[in-house]
């Protein structure tokens, strides 16, 4: 069966309007270039950072000091800063934001709800030197004259609140990302509870739950992903957030037990010193420094997910 | 990948320059000098229409990486390059730069201290013990002894210096191993340090902001900020033994003193200098230029600049609180123009 001479060409404009392997391979090269940027991103640190690996190999992770003077580099102070500020800035930004989507979404009047969405967007919107700043003047001063004593007043026997209370440090700095972090939280995660079907809730109702019951039985778990998701981009934004953090953070570089000692980050050093940086050791300590945030931001990443799936999902899988 | 970049973006330049027939020269380095140079380029360019010099503050270290990669037409720094990096840059691009001072700063040791209301004086040594953390109240028989009289409170002292690199530090850090050999062995002089205590502000706006904030506080920055913000900051006793106040006459003053001893290649550190009236914690800051310039217009506009930069440029300083080069120092400099090849 031998096809006609001109449909050879039409079939390639169908193809092209209306192909499937076409899209496929255009969609595939898009999606393809996020892996490329990655593995260029990578590569790029990884060269670039080799004398210092060549120099301190794996001891850069845990080593304490960092001294320009005497060319000794170790990334320990700023991993503990970055960690303990992200961790402390979720514990208090995911409840809250959470609470406050379930809120928006499930109970609140539609024209309170709308209110609300669109504030918290503009939150999400403002630039964190903004917030930086902000810190700097209102919730430092607040902090050293207010919450840091009484802090050290009530729970002064734990190792985690003793020293002076400067304004500045570890807590001041999580503080900061908690309300950092706390819009895209509350945007994303209503936005996912919003778009469970409504026969869901009309089922749970039906069989005799009381609201509260079908929202957190039913809506929350079968919208778990998107305020996973939300937790997540939360978990990237507090780990690399630069501007605001080095305004409060007091930026010492060693690590302290206490909360309200000054500390350091990672993004922090690298946007302070980055600059000023001279001979090849430090500047390559410092894109290193780079690589481990990037490997920081994967581990802890891959934590948080087993971490969620292990604590919800019990016969509320969806597929 | 980054030198394909830089590459393209060189062509761009160059193409954009032989359009439009001005010369245009591009310089990077230092910031503290930023607005003294930013002003200077601006009036230069409206008497001579045909040179145009973009500069680019991105910091010392950034200044000297970018002469060394052949990215900038000269550079900008407020510490003198090393042996080793000097080296570098002749291995790689085959010409030497040249230092030539262009303005002095003052550091000054700003502090904050609640019921104290007359103007304190610091002793080298003092200095270097409260920013090691041995000297900790600021009612410390040190403290006492170059103040007396004055009514200290039994207060912690909070220390904050600089979080960034910077010219800065490096003059006060550099100061204080001169003064104190503990702070030599122990710390050292350079634009990053380890800090044994205190906290960390960006920029000279940021340590200001921490002194200003923090009650019993002390921190150093660049003179111009401290009476900006209205900080009270101190008088520093110099190498003759007098309490000297940092103003722009006290800092040229210690620049005469050291022009006696300048070396021919003007890198050279000021602090502490000799003289009865020379304020301590002083610095020049200089632009790098490379003494072989292979396109003659460029050669050309780059060393009129300099004559003009030493001469009718030096009136411009003081508005912005800079301390003019002093005339000893500007006849020595005028003979290093002709080096450029």
């Amino acid at each position: 069966m031998a096809a006609p001479p001109e449909s050879r060409a039409r079939k390639f404009a169908k193809l092209l309007v209306n192909g499937d392997q076409v899209s496929h391979l255009v969609t595939l090269v898009f999606a393809g270039s996020v892996f490329v940027v990655t593995v260029l991103l990578v590569y790029q640190l990884w060269i670039h950072s080799e004398p210092s690996r060549a120099k301190f190999g794996f001891s850069f992770l845990w080593k304490q000091t960092w001294d320009p003077v005497t060319g000794e580099f170790g990334a320990w102070p700023f991993i503990y800063g970055t960690v303990l500020t992200s961790v402390i800035a979720l514990l208090i930004s995911v409840p809250l934001g959470v609470g406050a989507a379930i809120f928006l979404a499930e109970l609140a009047p539609p024209r309170l709800s709308n209110a609300c969405t669109f504030l918290v967007e503009l939150l999400a919107a403002v630039p964190s030197v903004i917030y930086g700043l902000l810190a700097l003047f209102t919730l430092v001063p607040l902090m050293r004259t207010t919450i840091e004593p009484f802090l050290k007043k009530t729970l002064g026997f734990l190792p985690l609140f003793t020293g002076p209370a400067y304004g500045v440090g570890y807590l001041t700095a999580a503080l900061i990302l908690a309300i950092m972090t706390f819009p895209f939280i509350i945007s994303i995660s209503r936005e996912s509870l919003l778009a469970v079907p409504r026969e869901q809730r009309e089922a749970a109702l039906a069989l005799g739950a009381t609201q509260w019951e079908s929202t957190w039985k039913v809506v929350v778990p079968y919208a778990r992903l998107g305020i996973i998701g939300s937790v997540f981009l939360a978990l990237a934004r507090a780990l690399g957030e630069t501007m605001a953090v080095t305004m409060v953070i007091g930026n010492n570089t060693s690590a302290h037990a206490s909360l309200l000692a000054p500390g350091y980050t990672i993004a922090a050093i690298i946007a302070n010193q980055f600059t000023e940086a001279t001979g090849d050791l430090y500047l390559s300590s410092l894109v290193e420094l780079g690589l481990v945030l990037f490997g920081l931001t994967m581990v802890l990443n891959a934590l948080a997910q087993l971490l969620i799936l292990a604590t919800t999902g019990k016969g509320s899988k969806r597929d | 990948m980054k030198k394909q970049i830089v590459w393209t973006a060189l062509l761009a330049m160059s193409a954009a320059s032989a359009l439009t027939a001005a010369e245009t020269i591009n310089a990077a380095g230092a910031t503290f000098p930023a607005p003294i140079y930013q002003k200077w380029f601006e009036e230069y360019r409206k008497a001579h229409p045909d040179v145009q010099i973009n500069y680019q503050s991105i910091g010392s270290g950034g200044g000297i990486r970018q002469l060394t990669e052949g990215t900038v037409d000269f550079g900008a720094s407020d510490m003198p390059m090393t042996d080793q990096q000097i080296k570098d840059v002749v291995a790689k691009r085959h010409f030497k730069p040249l230092h030539f001072p262009t303005v002095l700063g003052g550091v000054v040791p700003a502090y904050s201290v609640s019921g104290v209301n007359t103007e304190l004086k610091f002793s080298g040594e003092t200095l270097a013990g409260i920013f090691m953390g041995k000297i900790a109240k600021w009612n410390d028989a040190a403290i006492k002894k170059d103040n007396p009289g004055v009514n200290l409170p039994n207060e912690d002292i909070t220390v904050a210096h600089r979080s960034d690199a910077s010219g800065t530090s490096f003059v006060f850090t550099d100061y204080l191993s001169k003064v104190s050999p503990e702070w030599k062995s122990k710390v050292g002089a350079n634009t990053a340090v380890n800090w044994p205590v205190g906290l960390g502000g960006k920029g000279n706006e940021g340590v200001a902001g921490l002194v200003k904030q923090t009650p019993n506080s002390i921190g150093y920055m660049d003179l111009i900020y401290a009476v900006q913000n209205k900080i009270a900051y101190g008088s520093v006793k110099n190498a003759s033994g007098s309490f000297v106040k940092a103003d722009l006459n006290t800092v040229t003053e210690a620049a005469a003193g050291a022009a006696k001893s300048m070396p021919e290649d003007f890198r050279v550190s000021i602090t502490n200098a000799p003289g009865k009236n020379a304020y301590p914690i002083s610095t020049f800051t200089w632009l790098l230029i490379p003494d072989k310039i292979d396109n003659p217009a460029k050669k050309k506009a780059i060393s009129e600049f300099l004559k003009w930069m030493m001469g009718p440029g030096q009136a411009d300083a003081q508005g912005l609180s800079f301390a003019p080069l002093p005339m000893a120092v500007v006849s020595k400099e005028e003979k290093q123009v002709s080096l450029i090849k």
